[in-house]
Order: structure tokens, then sequence, then C-alpha cells
């Protein structure tokens, strides 16, 4: 079982905190690989603007290296910044890596005055065809395209890839970071199947294994939506869910969990919205997971999210104070990211639960199926 | 040499070693009780009085001669008419264990006289293919075992049910719920229903003691289960009762039955489960129902509104039948309409190459709640053999390409598919049923499975018994005539249907456990099936497994 790290503070704190906590869990991975996001950043060298969208991603040769550059010319993008890791590339295991790039960009002109979501919908679409570029020669590999995220996919031991990558020493820093500590089991191993996945913003990570990925996978992939690809991991369908449920349906973010894991006739008919649960429950049932699994998800405002498999067959627990909280697979690594914390305070959500910190980071939101659910016009 | 005139040959004659189904008797056993000869359902066996020949040799008189008795002992019948046809019930009623019925090994020579007075075979039953079917090969090989505790089929919670009716996308459904909009029934059923077989084709005796079986599974077993009327209608006081709630009613092209389903809307406690129209049937694709005269009796007359003792062969289309988009259009809304928008109303048809144009017309239709196909496997009461051979499409690739149709349109959650046509021919019902879910129905149909396990009717693919269109069912299963039926205990049957149902949950559960699913039925988990068969893999799009 893979293992999981979240933290989240109001103060920029350094990834390597979540390696370290990463290095406490570290008997339940195996060295396949490492995936980090990070949300509200901060570079010593360079006054971010938080606008501007950033490019992570590896240029696997120079060819593609150059490729990538004026790609992004030729869209209209001009860099603002770009980010050179000071590396160790010895304790990098895979070999073709000619570089690991950050690059904040300025929109074209052409979406100054654009909504937010058709701008939203050109950076998906710009990251989806350097993507594509990227897979005709198996020489480029694009994790995220969007204002204040960054992500780092590698092969390798979490701690060593974090040295590799100098990740200590202070040049990026942020308020969230999300870290998941084992390669794509299930399906082959491929930089894009290992967790977080990412989808306009919105981006979820997983311990366990979605035995209902195929149908769901092509349920998704019927909708004919652009960002709705790749699926080199079982996981990747619950940033999608997520994607589906706050994005296209427009649904609070309670729904997801009563998308995923809806409650059973029964308990809907003692629900105070149990008709337009069940309903809901009707309609999204292609999208019903199953098999062990704790997701912990974040989201654009910087809300990070855990909910649980309707069984509970995974371990998560959420703790921490006012200002910062973690969220682990398992309680050594909340003990290594928030040591002063009073744990008997930490939670460990229920097959109901979905555990919310919101964007203030001032309380855990503890929310149950069985509450009432804040409803959108529709109910 | 004698001439041929002297001895009765013609061309039908037959002997013992010609028919399909050989009488061994044994002498010494019987009692002369005459059970045998009474329940035989084809008057193949009699009492007859023979002479045997009691070789004596004297050898001190050094002459030789014979003595004769005479006995009284069982014959077998060589006609036509009369020829066994396997059911065994002579062995099942013997006291004595003196008879037994035999499959004859030598060629069935009586084949070629299945065509007496120029009318080609007519049988019920299904397909005469024996051995393992496709589905009986397919196994589920995805098992979770790296990455996940396996699920306890016994004491892990389950949820097994699937959806009839038509799902709405969720945009729409939201957007319905905003505005007010129709959101279309649906219900919550257990994935294996009782397929449609009529009041008529089926005695009296074994329909309600299906339906008090299907009210025991639903009332105290919490397994909803739902049957289907077929064509023909539905006892009054059953359309007035609260078990309508269980009951798919069936219109088929002769609209049997429908006088008293319209004269009952009013006083209906609740709505039917759904309404099936049907368009076409596995067993028989091109025909309608074929219910002949020895089946009409008094009460069957009055529930289809006939007179008694007539043929009663449906026609092979509906008289609206102008084309399938006009026909599907009119009588799926008319129908919705008559139950207030209420009722699920979905169309049943023969699998075809033709079905995925069916399905494209329905996505179209916003009334429409499924599609039903069946395939070539399928039984039935009455056909004639070469349709039920020969006619017809099988289930798994019809299934899978109209399944992978939906999927391609990001259509699979909003028609449901359900499956029929030789499930659990061999027994398998919960392996063959699943196999269908997984490459994409969202339940199955079993009909001649239930009523093998709920009735022990005895009809299989060796063309045993097989003879449910003459109305001289032997265990009473589809028999109208009541000293036949009232054989058939409805009690037990329906304890029946709590057993086998009962047991396919137990057992779908088993094959879910160890794939890791239990919050959803797995419809359309292709990823878990296997074959050891390449053509049919690459077919059906599973995996190649040796």
């Amino acid at each position: 079982m893979c293992r999981l790290a979240l933290k989240t503070s109001n103060e920029t704190f350094s990834p390597y905190e979540v390696l370290t906590a990463m290095e406490a869990m570290k008997e339940g991975y195996d060295g396949s690989g490492l995936g980090l996001l990070l949300r509200g950043i901060e570079f010593e060298d360079f006054k971010y603007n938080p606008r501007f969208p950033i490019l992570s991603g590896i240029a696997h040769t120079e060819k593609a290296w150059q490729h990538l550059t004026s790609y992004m010319e030729d869209r209209g993008y001009e860099l603002k910044y770009d980010h050179r890791y000071h590396m160790g590339p010895n304790l990098i295991e895979a070999e073709d890596r000619f570089r690991y790039f950050l690059r904040a960009y300025r929109m074209p002109e052409r979406f100054r005055d654009k909504s937010t979501e058709e701008r939203g919908e050109e950076m998906m679409k710009t990251r989806l065809a350097l993507r594509k570029i990227g897979e005709e020669n198996n020489d480029l590999t694009i994790f995220s395209f969007w204002p204040d995220v960054v992500m780092i996919k590698e092969v390798g031991w979490p701690m060593q890839i974090g040295d590799a990558l100098c990740l200590h020493d202070g040049q990026i820093k942020s308020r969230v970071c999300m870290a998941q500590g084992r390669q794509n089991t299930n399906y082959g191993i491929n930089l894009y199947a290992c967790h977080p996945f990412f989808i306009q913003g919105i981006a979820t990570m997983t311990n366990g294994e979605n035995t209902a990925f195929v149908p769901i996978k092509e349920w998704l992939v019927g909708k004919k939506y652009p960002g709705y690809v790749g699926y080199h991991s079982d996981s990747e369908v619950f940033a999608h869910i997520l994607h589906y449920t706050l994005k296209q349906l427009k649904l609070p973010l309670e729904a997801y969990k009563h998308i995923i894991t809806p409650l059973s006739t029964a308990e809907l008919d003692k629900h105070p919205q149990g008709d337009f649960l069940k309903g809901l429950r009707d309609v999204c049932r292609r999208l019903i997971i199953d098999g062990p699994n704790a997701v912990i998800g974040t989201l654009p405002d910087e809300t990070c999210l855990l909910v649980m498999d309707q069984k509970k067959l995974r371990p998560a627990i959420v703790g921490g104070h006012e200002g910062t909280w973690a969220i682990a697979s398992e309680i050594c690594g909340v003990d290594a990211m928030i040591p002063d914390r009073d744990p008997t305070l930490d939670f460990q959500p229920m097959r109901e639960h979905t555990v919310i910190v919101p964007p203030d980071r001032k309380e855990l939101t503890i929310w149950s199926q069985h509450d009432p659910f804040p409803l959108p016009q529709a109910a | 040499m004698v001439s041929t005139r002297s001895i009765s040959v013609t061309p039908g004659s037959l002997t013992y070693s010609d028919l399909p189904w050989i009488i061994e008797h044994r002498e010494d056993r019987c009692t002369l009780c005459g059970q045998c000869t009474s329940v035989c359902p084809k008057e193949s066996i009699h009492l007859s009085h023979m002479r045997q020949r009691v070789p004596k040799l004297d050898v001190f008189s050094k002459k030789r001669g014979s003595n004769y008795r005479n006995f009284t002992g069982i014959r077998q019948r060589t006609t036509k008419a009369n020829s066994c046809i396997g059911c065994g019930m002579c062995s099942m009623v013997c006291p004595n264990d003196a008879i037994i019925a035999v499959p004859g090994t030598n060629e069935n020579r009586t084949l070629f006289f299945e065509n007496q007075k120029g009318e080609p075979n007519k049988r019920g039953g299904r397909r005469n293919i024996q051995g393992r079917t496709l589905l009986d090969q397919i196994i589920f090989n995805r098992i979770s075992m790296l990455t996940d505790p396996a699920l306890d089929a016994g004491r892990h919670e389950f949820s097994l049910t699937t959806t009839l009716g038509r799902v709405l996308s969720p945009e729409d459904y939201l957007d319905r719920k905003i505005n007010g909009g129709w959101i279309p029934p649906t219900r919550e059923i257990f994935p294996f229903v009782i397929g449609s077989m009529s009041f008529g084709a089926l005695s009296p005796n074994m329909w309600l003691g299906l339906l008090q079986g299907v009210a025991y599974c639903n009332e105290v077993l919490g397994i909803p289960v739902v049957m289907c009327t077929g064509e023909g209608g539905c006892p009054p006081w059953v359309l007035r009762s609260p078990y309508l709630k269980y009951i798919i009613l069936q219109i088929a092209s002769g609209y049997f039955g429908w006088d008293e389903i319209i004269r009952a809307i009013p006083e209906m406690q609740c709505d039917p489960a759904a309404i099936e129209i049907k368009y076409g049937q596995g067993a028989k694709p091109g025909d309608g129902g074929l219910l002949m005269w020895y089946k009409v009796s008094k009460l069957i007359a009055r529930l289809r509104g006939v007179p008694e003792g007539v043929d009663l062969p449906s026609p092979p289309v509906h008289q609206t039948l102008y084309s399938i988009e006009e026909s599907v259009m009119k009588m799926i809304q008319t129908l919705s309409t008559a139950f207030n928008h209420k009722v699920p109303v979905y169309p049943k048809i023969s699998a075809s190459t033709s079905a995925k144009s069916v399905l494209n017309n329905l996505v179209r239709n916003p009334y429409a709640a499924g599609l039903m196909i069946d395939g070539i496997d399928g039984g039935t009461g009455a056909a004639y053999n070469v349709s039920l051979d020969a006619t017809g499409h099988p289930i798994a690739s019809c299934i899978r390409e109209c399944y992978l149709d939906l999927a391609a349109q990001g259509m699979q959650n909003e028609i449901p598919i359900f499956a029929a046509g030789g499930i659990g021919k061999n027994g398998n019902v919960a392996q063959n049923g699943m196999a269908l879910i997984m490459l994409g129905a969202s339940g199955v149909h079993i009909g001649k499975y239930i009523m093998q396990a709920t009735a022990g009717c005895l009809g299989n693919e060796k063309n045993r018994c097989n003879v449910c269109n003459v109305g001289i069912c032997p265990k009473g299963i589809t028999s109208q005539n009541p000293k036949l039926y009232r054989r058939l205990d409805p009690d037990l049957v329906a304890e029946r249907v709590a057993d086998t149902f009962m047991s396919i949950r137990t057992e779908v559960k088993k094959i879910m456990a160890p794939l890791g699913r239990s919050q959803s039925l797995p419809i359309g988990m292709s990823d878990a099936l296997g074959i050891a068969d390449k053509d049919v893999a690459e077919r059906l799009e599973i995996k190649y497994v040796c």
C-alpha cells in the first residue's frame, strides 16, 4: 500500500518537510516513485505573481526541450520565470532526464479579458498539446500547467529524489504540499501513472486500488471532455470525477462523496434529501468507486479534503492546529509533519465522512453523508 | 425370403433402436402396478400380453419341444406419435426400479419423420446444442491480490442491485431537477430477472408458485427479484394486488391479456415493475407466440379474451409496425402515457446483427427505458425446431457490441441493456449471468433455468421431454390440464424460488469479492474477464488467457 502525506499551512514551508513524513512512513513503499504537488508557491529568487501559470514537467532530451520552448512561444506565452533546480543528478536513477522544469508564463494577450473558465480551458489544452507532442517520441513529460501549482514526479526513493532536486534548500516553498510514495503498481510503470493526478487545478492522490476502474474510465472517456485522458493508473479517475463534480456538474464539494460512494437505499430513505440523492446516485452510478481507497485532494483555492472508500478499507488520519493541518496515511506521518499538535484531537474519518480543511485553515470541517446535503438550487 | 407384402413395413416404420429414447424394462422387478403407463405423457408404454417360449429338453425321452408361457409386461410403442421423449416419469413413479428410459445410441432416425402431415417439427425447450457454452468458458481473472485485502463474501456488505429504467445524464438530471422536468422512472432490482413466461405457457400452479416465491424474495429475503409475465396477461386479482410491483407486464404482437390489464389500471394498488414490449424472441426470431389449442383452457381463454380451445399464434410483427422507429416510438410512448409516465417501458428484441440499430433508435427516444436482447440459446414453450436450432444470434457478442457502442457515445449508464438466452444452460447461472454483466449487460433474464431449478423441468439439450408446446408437461409446469398441473405444488415452487435466488446471491458475491467489487454491480468490467480462445477474446475485447 502506498503512503500519502499532505501538509497545509498559512505559512509557506519546504516540501522537504513532507518528504520527512514520507521517510517516517517508508515501510509502506518500495522506492518505485514519488509524486509531489505544491500550491501557494514562493520562489527564493523570484517574486511570483500567482496569476502566472506554471508549467511543470521533464524534458528528456535537448531536442524536446527546444520543441517545448518554441511551442510555448508560438502559442503566445511569455516566459516570466524559468526555475533551475540545484541538481544532484547522480542521485536520480533514470538516465534520460535532460531537464526538470518549472516555468512561469504570462498568458497570451488574447486571453487578457477572457473569463476564468476560458483561461482554464486554454491552459488545459496547452498542457494536453504538449503532452501529445511528448508522447510522439516519449521525450517530454508534462505534469501540470496551472497558476500557483508545481508538480514533480520521478522514479526512486522519495528522500533521494528530494535530495537530487535539492528541495531542502528553500528555493521553493509552498502553503500546500501533497506527496505520494509509490508508483502505480496495478498497471504499467509510467511517470504519468504516479499520484497526485491533476486536472485544471484539481488534484487527488490515493492509497489503494480502484477495482471499478475500467467501467469508470470508459464512461469518462465517453464524455469526450478533452482533459479526460491518460488513465495510466486506476486512481486517475478520482481526480477526474472530482473535476466532473465541481466543474461540469457545478455541485458542492460534499457531492463528491455522494457520487463515489453513495449511501444505500435504506440509508437514503431516511435522509432529508434522499429523493435528490437517490436520483444523483442513479445518474452517477457509473462513477461509484470500489476497492480500498483513501482519497486526499486539493482544490485551486487551497481547500484540502480527505474521503474514505465505502468500507473504510484504507487508513488515513488528519491532525494539526489552527493554521496548519496534516493528512497522512499513518499517524507517524502526521507526527513528522506537525509534532507540536495535540494528538488527542487527531481524527480518523469513517466511511461516511468527508474531512475538509477550508482555505482559512481555522478548523476542520467533518461532514457526514448522513448530514443534510448543502443543496444546490437543483434539489 | 418372405415377400415384402407379408410384413408390415412402411416408409415410416421404426423400431426401438431408431428411437431417440429406449425404454429398458426389467420384467423380474415389475409388479404390474401400472403407474408408469398411467403417468407417461406420450402413452409410449403400454401393458401388453406377450408370449414367451420356455425351452424344454427331456433328455431321456429324446424328444425336443417347447412350452409357452403367457405373461403381461410393458412394451414401448414405436409409432412417431407415441415415441418416448425420455422424460423419465416412468422411472420416477416406479416403486421397484423396474423401468428407465435411456438415450438411443443409434442414429436417431425419427428425425426424418418429424414432418407428419407436412407439418415440421415443433417443440418447446431450447437449441439442442450440448456441451460447455461460450459463457461457461469465460473466467473471472482480475483477482485483487497485491494491493488489496480481499473482500469477504460472507460478511461484507454488497450492493447487488441494478437499475431498470432510463437514466438521465447527470447534467440533464440536475437541469430537470432545477426546472421541474420529468425524471424517468427507475427501479432498483436484482440483476437476475425471471424472464418472460406467459400465463398460458405456464400452468396456473407454476405461475403462482413463481409469484409467491418472488414475493418472498422481496419481502422476507430482501432480494428485489422481479418476474416478467410474457404475453398473455396476468390473473385479474394479481393486477389489483400489491404484488404487481414485482411484475413486468409484457405486451406482444397478439396483445393478449391487455383488455384485462387496461381495465384494471384504475384499480391498481401499485405500479407494475415495468412494461416489456416484445418485438422478438431469441428462440424463434420472426415468430410470435404459438399457444396451441391444447393449452387454451377456460381460464386462459378468459384472460386472453378469446374462445376456448383455439390456436393462438401471435403474429410475428406488431400490427403498428410500419417501421421500427415509428412502432417503437409510438408504442413506448403510448404505454408510458397509459401508466402516467411512472413505469419504465422497454422493448425486447431477438439478438441480431441489427440489434445496434434498434439500440441507437432507443437512445434518441426519451421514453425508452432499456433494451432487452434475447440470444439464440433462449428457451420457449413452442417454436419450430428449425427456428430454435438455427435462427438467431448468440448473446455474448451482441451484448458486447451494443455496450461498446453505447460506451463510445458516453451513454452506457443511460439505456440499460438486459441479456438473455442460454444463461444457466448447464447450471452455471451466476457465472453465466455475471459474465454477461461484465461484458456490459445491466442484468439478465432467466427462464428455462428457473423452470428447471424451481419446478424440476425435465427438458434438456438432448431433446429430453421438450413437449411444452402440446400441454402434456409431465411435471405440470407448462400444462393447462388440471390433472397434470395439480402435480405441481405452488408452495414447493415458491420454496425453490427462494433457494435459487439465495444461492445466486451468494455466488454473485463469491464472484465479485475476489475482483474487489462490492459497491456496485460490475457492469462492463471487462478487464476482469478472460477466455482460452483467441478469436473469442478478440471479438469480445477481453483477455486471452491460457
